[in-house]
């Protein structure tokens, strides 16, 4: 049973997003919104781990978020895919559950 | 598909009650079904009409009760949460003895159990909250 | 009604937000809706079930006991992440000795705490059909 996890934490404030990524496994897909988008750029003090993650989970990112934060989606890791509201509810019904990481 | 969403902050503080309306809005959008909107913690603060934001920002509160006029939703606020935070309908204030109630149309107030209900009816439960 | 396997996930220490407590409270519901429910404490959950909490400095209602409580509405499978107790400086000696009693078994008492490693907690979770996180 695939999962989707929903992280809404930035990664440079709270535990929550690294502990998705301990719990998460693999097939699985990780929706970031809200605060969670600062976490798809390149070159941060995270975005290696979640590369590492990215080897075998598929890693998403609500696109207005990451706009909303000043970020364009060049610079995001390469693989992350940007959804809108209607991608994150065909999330929601691609997997058979649904975990927020609040 | 049926959803039946969880929100468990209040407006203006939190992004996650405005992301839980988006959300909401786009399942209906996509031609799913909302069982039910619960609202728990501080999440019971959507419900009330008394908000006054500033003109040029969003009523939270108001755009609940349109989407649920719109829509027919069912948006349920926990009684045991309202209680503590002061969010009442006419019935249970008076229950209270208390001067006034300040429930929003389109909401209605209800146990726990609703929320259990919510998860075992729904074909999905999607949890918003800090 | 159906009976669905929900889980529970507590990440987030008592007292400093209602998280805890209010969560408790579905707990206690779903439990009479007779589901199949877990609990999973992970992170700064697990200090909710520390023992030995004393709010009388705090101006708080201690609710601690209630967990104790657990076992006799049959939620008896509560999950502790060892590395979440490790990484705290704690060990299982820190937390309350949480039981239920079983019926099948003449009434004897039995643990309802479960310890296991990150990777068995990711394996319980993936097995739940509702998991609601407060």
């Amino acid at each position: 049973m695939a999962m989707l996890h929903i992280v809404n934490k930035s990664p440079f404030e709270k535990v929550s997003f690294r502990s998705c990524l301990n719990h998460a496994k693999a097939g699985d897909s990780i929706l970031m919104i809200e605060d969670a988008a600062v976490g798809a750029i390149d070159g941060t003090s995270f975005s290696e781990k979640l590369k590492a993650a990215m080897a075998d989970k598929t890693v998403y990112v609500l696109g207005g978020d990451l706009a909303a934060r000043g970020l364009s989606e060049d610079r995001m890791i390469d693989g992350i895919k940007s959804v809108d509201y209607a991608g994150f509810v065909d999330l929601t019904v691609e997997n058979e559950t649904t975990q927020s990481w609040l | 598909m049926k959803f039946t969403i969880m929100v468990n902050e209040g407006p203006y503080q939190h992004q996650s009650a405005d992301s839980a309306l988006q959300f909401a809005r786009a399942v209906l959008a996509q031609g799913h079904e909302i069982f039910r909107v619960f609202f728990y913690h501080d999440g019971v603060n959507n419900g009330t009409r008394l908000s006054v934001p500033p003109a040029d920002d969003r009523l939270i509160q108001k755009e609940w009760s349109e989407l649920s006029k719109e829509h027919d939703l069912d948006l349920v606020i926990c009684i045991a949460a309202a209680q503590r935070r002061g969010i009442m309908d006419e019935a249970e204030a008076k229950r209270q003895g208390l001067d006034a109630d300040n429930i929003i149309e389109g909401f209605r107030i209800s146990g726990l159990g609703q929320l259990i209900e919510g998860g075992i009816e729904a074909d999905r439960t999607v949890v918003f909250g800090d | 009604m159906a009976t669905k396997k929900f889980m529970f996930v507590n990440r987030k220490a008592p007292y400093g937000t209602a998280y805890a407590l209010e969560s408790l409270e579905v707990v206690l519901i779903s439990a009479a809706f007779e589901q199949d429910v877990s609990l999973a404490f992970i992170d700064d959950g697990v200090y909710q079930i520390t023992k030995g909490q004393d709010t009388t400095g705090i101006g708080q209602k201690n609710f601690s006991n209630t967990y104790k409580a657990l076992g006799d509405y049959e939620v008896n499978k509560l999950y502790v992440e060892k590395e979440s107790l490790e990484e705290r400086g704690l060990t299982q000696d820190d937390l309350m000795d949480l039981v239920w009693e079983d019926e099948d078994d003449d009434w004897a008492e039995k643990p309802s705490i479960i310890m296991v490693s990150r990777s068995e907690m990711a394996d319980v979770m993936a097995e739940q059909e509702v998991t609601l996180s407060f």
